[in-house]
């Protein structure tokens, strides 16, 4: 699996900021779907895992922080980047303590997400690699 | 301190006086109350021991008196029985019966004379040369005759020195006679006269006409005072006693005590100035007195430095209240100021990302073959970038506003000031130089350690700093960063050289949203949320600024309490 070649999952609840997010990121060739909410998300990933998550820290329903946390229970190895249109330091610090990946803060670059997109899923790898060699290390004994 | 104490005091009259009479008030007149009670008491029952005292004292003297003339007559009567006439009327046995009553009674008797009915002394024995005096006519004589006793008024006589006789009658061959006997006066007068109280008390004895009977120690007038109306007075009980206080001729109280002698023929009077008699009782008065008027001068003081303290306190209190209001209001501002910048933060950035997506993404199809020759694709591109850069800008702002809002890294670490500032003055450096400004720092060395939160401190040294950058951007001149410790607190400087802040905007400066920067250039949220940190730390900010001098911000951040 090349580098680029990885699954987004976006979660927002501003429809016309994820359509047009969306539209850009596939016309960078970029393998990204989309979901409105926490929970959708969470029914997403049960059918189709991907490889990075970014989500957005307000939203009605289950809120960023509640959503990340699913995810991280229910799948360990999604990065997580999480979206914020308040650069709430406690949020941004709950957040990593929680295990996401990193943070943006809206309006965002879309380069910007892009990279912090690569470097998740470069450190998802990583992670997968490891997991995988310890799963070997474990089945030759 | 003393200057504080009066303006406190200066301020608060009307509770000052309150209180201070309020308290004399109610301190003095319990004080007041109950020892006139009392002294009124114990005047009333130590006049009355006094009284009793002095009428015990008189009644006493009186009935010796009566017994030592009783027993004077006594001895005369028997000496008439016994011996009769005859007898008597012998110079040479008469002179034995003297010798023998002096033996028995010592020189009470002075002399004795035997007087025939004719008034005729025929016989006489004593050291005057009285032998065949005729007496007839003198009035002693009339009243021996008459009665068959007599104790005579004292007089002056043929002898010419005051004396009183006891006379006895008696019948020898139809004819009456009489014996004769002089007391001394000197020992009667030591009778009354031995009866002295205090310095003034004395005692004397007036017959009813109010002569003096005996010599008193002073002088008396006893046509003046109460005397002749002790005469007058009718006694039931033949012992009784009259006691009255009244002024004499020269204004002083006096106590007059008085009671009848010889069958009410002579009055005992007994006198004492009444300041001697009571003068125990002048003494506790005094005494109590002094007291009450030291009890009166320590409440009084003690209402005074109390009110004093009450009405400081209250001031104090007042003061602190007021300060403590204005920070509510400053707080309260601040606060919901950071809400509402939360809430606009939040609101404003989600549409602004849309947009910025949006035109993004024009950017993105723009790029597509079929625009490339467009006629206006330099001006969409330029757009585009606008939007974008506008985007931005909405964004800068409401990170301010977020970060005025939101709790910064409030951890508390161990900072050194000067380390911390002299960071500050490197990151600074670059933008200095471009705006030709010079950045000078005196530090004092060795500033103790504090205990804060670094992030926050910087942001408000760093606020200052950039603050006094912008207004020399295009003049130039200095900023001097000094840090020393005065009192209880680290006390940073920033002075700049630059055009002064006016002074209808001095105390606006720190309010929320308050700039003169040009719009789009400043939040108006920088020195608010300086002015926030430092509330919050305990410390305090100040400014002083001169038109065309410059402007200096004094920084105050409390020392930790080790």
């Amino acid at each position: 699996m090349g580098v680029d070649e990885f699954r987004i999952l976006l979660v927002d609840d501003e429809v016309e900021f994820l359509e047009t997010l969306v539209k850009r990121l596939k016309k960078r060739e970029m393998n990204v779907s989309a979901v409105k909410s926490g929970e959708e998300a969470l029914i997403w990933l049960d059918h189709d895992p991907v490889d990075v998550v970014v989500l957005d820290v307000r939203m009605p329903g289950m809120d960023g922080i509640q959503t990340l946390r699913e995810i991280k229970r229910r799948y360990p190895l999604i990065e997580v980047i999480m979206l914020t249109g308040h650069a709430s330091f406690e949020v941004a610090v709950e957040g990593m303590e929680l295990g996401a990946f990193d943070y943006l803060m809206k309006p965002i670059n879309i380069d910007d997400l892009i990279y912090k997109a690569q470097d998740a899923n470069k450190k998802k790898a990583i992670q997968r690699e490891k997991v995988r060699y310890i799963e070997e290390l474990k089945s030759e004994e | 301190m003393d200057k504080s104490k009066e303006t406190r005091t200066a301020d608060y009259p009307a509770f000052f006086k309150k209180r201070f009479f309020t308290v004399i008030i109610f301190s003095i007149t319990p004080m007041i109350l109950v020892s006139g009670i009392i002294l009124y008491q114990f005047k009333m029952s130590y006049h009355e021991k006094v009284h009793a005292h002095l009428a015990e004292l008189v009644l006493k003297h009186k009935q010796n008196v009566d017994s030592f003339l009783a027993e004077k007559l006594g001895d005369i009567r028997v000496l008439a029985r016994t011996f009769g006439f005859e007898e008597l009327s012998d110079e040479s046995f008469l002179r034995d019966r003297l010798e023998t009553l002096q033996r028995g009674y010592g020189p009470v008797f002075v002399d004795l004379g035997v007087i025939n009915s004719q008034g005729l002394q025929v016989a006489y024995a004593g050291p005057f040369k009285l032998g065949n005096v005729l007496y007839s006519t003198a009035s002693w004589f009339e009243n021996a005759m008459k009665n068959e006793y007599v104790i005579s008024d004292v007089f002056l006589g043929l002898r010419g020195l005051p004396h009183f006789i006891v006379t006895v009658r008696d019948n020898w061959k139809g004819e009456s006679w009489v014996i004769r006997a002089t007391i001394d006066f000197v020992a009667f007068n030591n009778l009354v006269g031995n009866i002295r109280v205090g310095e003034t008390g004395f005692a004397f004895i007036l017959n009813r006409e109010g002569e003096l009977q005996t010599k008193p120690l002073f002088d008396v007038i006893p046509d003046k005072g109460p005397y002749l109306e002790f005469m007058k007075t009718k006694l039931k009980e033949k012992d009784d006693v009259q006691i009255v206080e009244r002024r004499d001729e020269f204004g002083n109280k006096n106590i007059y005590v008085a009671a009848f002698l010889k069958g009410g023929d002579w009055l005992l009077v007994y006198q004492q100035r009444a300041s001697d008699a009571f003068s125990d009782f002048r003494r506790a008065l005094k005494i109590a007195f002094a007291i009450i008027i030291l009890g009166g001068i320590a409440i009084v003081n003690m209402a005074y430095v109390f009110s004093t303290r009450m009405a400081g306190h209250v001031a104090r209190m007042e003061k602190e209240k007021k300060m403590m209001d204005e920070q509510m209001i400053e707080t309260g501002k601040l606060a919901s100021v950071g809400e509402l910048a939360a809430g606009i933060a939040h609101e404003i950035n989600n549409p602004v990302a849309i947009m910025v997506e949006e035109a993004g993404w024009i950017e993105d199809l723009l790029e597509e073959e079929d625009f490339k020759e467009g006629e206006n694709l330099d001006e969409f591109q330029r757009a585009l970038k606008q939007i974008r850069t506008q985007g931005k800008r909405c964004k800068d702002i409401t990170f301010k506003l977020l970060s005025f809002a939101r709790k910064t890294d409030s951890r508390i670490q161990e900072v050194d000031i000067n380390d911390m500032l002299e960071e500050l003055v490197a990151i600074s450096a670059q933008r200095a130089k471009y705006s030709n400004v010079t950045i000078n720092s005196n530090f004092q060395n060795d500033l103790p350690f504090i205990r804060v939160s670094q992030s926050e401190l910087q942001q408000v040294f760093l606020n200052l700093i950039n603050n006094s950058l912008d207004a020399m951007e295009k003049t130039g001149g200095t900023i001097d960063i000094a840090s020393k410790v005065e009192g209880d607190f680290i006390v940073v400087g920033v002075a700049d050289t630059g055009p002064g802040i006016p002074k209808a905007n001095l105390n606006r400066i720190f309010d929320p949203f308050f700039t003169t920067k040009q719009v789009g250039k400043g939040t108006g949220l920088g020195l608010s949320i300086c002015y926030g940190i430092m509330k919050k730390l305990g410390g305090e900010i100040e400014v002083r600024s001169t038109m065309d001098v410059g402007t200096t911000f004094r920084v105050f951040i409390p020392l930790t309490e080790e």
